[in-house]
């Protein structure tokens, strides 16, 4: 097995979900077999790949391409086949759900996305994934000799294996993004996105007016958090749908995901069910996000979050 | 204009999901089936672009021939036409949905192809990118905002954190994120009138399982479930489990 793995950067280092997929390409073959590759990274940052296992780094150049997934899945499907790499794996995030499935028609390989379990079995891959907002879990084996995978963030754990860093090779792409073209990046860069925050702090309806929100930005800030919200909040106008979690919103899976005045719908846990730890606080003994959570509190908002955010803010 | 909308069948997103004793797909008994609601966002822009530009919109489903439902609600939302591709092999995977949709794509040549960003039964979240593939087209995901003029497209698409305006010339392909126009509830003389629209069957073309579903499974819950109260002691122990027993703080 020659796998490569799709690293993007973010905030002057490897991405986190980056180094998890690196470190998760060694559940299937020795680092030797595993290569990195990006699109017009900075070498300092990509070189700290061979920590996570990657036994080397490709930079793909090419000043005109931002990302376009039509000419960045060509490159990548290019530079595999000619140094006969059979599985590509990419995290799957808003760029590798997008690249990840045009790579796999151009390697005629099997896909599978969003996976949160793999296992290599001799020259097979089988993976898990959520499906069903999380109410089932499915296990698929990929059939071809090709093999593509994208890997839920925050679900693989990036261990660093070694401490040596990685060489990396600058590959000069002519690819050209002519058909789409992006013509602007406008990311946010000093907030956190719900989807790759390790720590999350939701809020629902139960916080009754918008400006109460400040209560859950409170407890997200002395988390070190990222805010989210329940489609009711989001429908309201109080917050941005790119917070939104759920089914028609964001899938997340931090490490801590705190529900504050949120009913738990089937539609909401769709979102955020496989977070390692569930804290909710809700006034409602009854209310169903209590039969997911690890630790609930049944009490009200408003005397909650100021004194839980203060006791966070104490204990450093 | 010449527009295609493809359209998958759902569990509702409240169903009870139940394994069949196959051990590897859904009990459907009892389970009621919806339009994709991604896919009534697709089909939304369609109409609006349609009702602006002329043109003809024809849907299409791959399903295991029991999809008329769906399709009626597309046509009367405003679909022209649908095709509803039947897929008799019994198990199916992505590639063989895109190979299908791609044939009847290669038969209409639509200016667009619209999607919904993902299916919410498998999210799997790769038709539209797939598609791309196997007919050599552009296309651009979870589209949040979108402007057409002949020959081209531009528009915005969501990506974490922020946002990126794109131009694409067409053919394209766009899948559509939620929210991008609200969709419209068909009334009951667009539902009789869709009654009499066209809905062609068709059988799938058999393709190898590139992907083979081997299990389903319900996860099991271990969560610790420890319930506290609103007091000073219990916030301060929910402060302790936090840090030394589940370590996340
Ligand atoms: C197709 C479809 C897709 C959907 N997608 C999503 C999705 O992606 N994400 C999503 O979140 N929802 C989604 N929903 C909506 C979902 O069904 C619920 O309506 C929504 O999640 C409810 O939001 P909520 O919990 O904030 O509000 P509510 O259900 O109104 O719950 C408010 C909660 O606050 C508690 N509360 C009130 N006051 C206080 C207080 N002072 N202190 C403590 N607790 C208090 C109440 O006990 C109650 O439990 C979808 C629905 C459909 C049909
Ligand atoms: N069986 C199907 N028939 C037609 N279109 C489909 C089918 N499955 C998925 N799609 C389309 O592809 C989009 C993304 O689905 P998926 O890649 O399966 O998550 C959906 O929103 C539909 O627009």
């Amino acid at each position: 097995m020659k796998v490569l793995v799709f690293i993007e950067e973010q905030g002057g280092k490897l991405k986190r979900s980056s180094n998890e997929a690196i470190t998760a390409a060694n559940l299937l073959t020795s680092s030797d077999n595993i290569t990195a590759i990006a699109l017009n990274g900075d070498v300092n940052n990509l070189k700290t790949a061979g920590k996570y296992g990657a036994g080397n780094v490709v930079n793909l150049k090419n000043d005109s391409l931002k990302g376009e997934a039509p000419a960045l899945a060509k490159s990548i499907s290019d530079y595999a086949k000619s140094n006969s790499f059979d599985t590509v794996l990419f995290s799957a995030d808003s760029i590798g759900k997008e690249v990840a499935p045009r790579v796999s028609v151009q390697l005629e390989a099997g896909y599978i996305s969003d996976c949160t379990g793999i296992e290599a079995n001799g020259d097979s891959i089988t993976a898990t994934k959520p499906v069903y907002a999380g109410k089932a879990q499915i296990k698929s084996k990929i059939n071809t000799a090709n093999k593509v995978l994208s890997l839920r963030p925050n679900v693989f754990t990036a261990k660093e294996l070694n401490d040596s860093d990685a060489q990396v090779e600058e590959v000069s792409v002519d690819e050209s993004a002519n058909a789409v073209k992006y013509t602007n990046i406008a990311k946010n860069e000093g907030k956190l996105d719900v989807a790759e925050a390790d720590i999350v702090v939701s809020g629902g309806r139960g916080l009754k007016e918008p400006e109460n929100f400040n209560l859950v930005e409170n407890l997200a800030d002395a988390l070190g958090g990222a805010v989210g919200a329940s489609r009711a909040v989001v429908d309201a106008g109080w917050r941005p749908h790119s917070e939104q979690v759920g089914q028609t919103g964001k899938t997340v899976s931090p490490s801590l995901y705190v529900a504050c005045a949120i009913s738990g719908a089937v539609q909401h846990l769709a979102g955020m069910s496989s977070s390692k730890i569930i804290v909710a606080i809700n006034k409602d003994s009854e209310a169903p996000i209590f039969k997911v959570t690890d630790y609930g509190i049944v009490g009200d908002v408003f005397e909650v979050l100021p004194k839980l955010t203060d006791k966070i803010k104490a204990h450093g | 204009m010449n527009i295609l909308v493809c359209v998958s069948r759902v569990p509702d997103t409240a169903a009870k999901i139940k394994v069949s004793s196959d051990n590897k797909s859904l009990d459907t008994a009892g389970v009621k089936f919806i339009l994709n609601p991604y896919d009534e966002y697709a089909l939304e822009e369609a109409i609006q672009l349609k009702e602006k530009n002329g043109g003809e919109l024809t849907v299409v489903t791959v399903a295991d021939g029991s999809a008329t439902d769906i399709l009626r609600t597309a046509l009367a939302m405003g679909a022209d036409k649908a095709i509803h591709i039947k897929a008799n092999q019994l198990e199916k995977d992505s590639y063989f949905v895109a190979k299908n949709i791609s044939n009847v794509a290669k038969e209409l040549n639509p200016d667009i192809i619209f999607l919904g960003k993902q299916s919410i039964d498998f999210d799997s979240f790769q038709m539209s990118s797939m598609l791309g593939g196997l007919l050599d087209l552009p296309s651009v995901d979870v589209v949040s905002q979108l402007e057409y003029s002949e020959g081209s497209i531009k528009g915005e698409k969501d990506i974490e954190g922020g946002k990126v305006s794109f131009e694409s010339s067409l053919p394209a392909i766009v899948s559509v994120q939620k929210g991008i126009k609200d969709p419209r509830y068909p009334k009951l003389p667009q539902i009789m009138k869709a009654k009499k629209k066209p809905i062609e069957d068709r059988d799938a073309e058999e393709t190898a399982l590139r992907t083979e579903l081997v299990e389903m499974a319900i996860p099991e819950k271990n969560r610790a479930g420890k319930i506290l109260t609103d007091s000073e002691a219990d916030i301060n122990e929910l402060v302790r489990l936090l840090h030394e027993e589940a370590k996340v703080i």
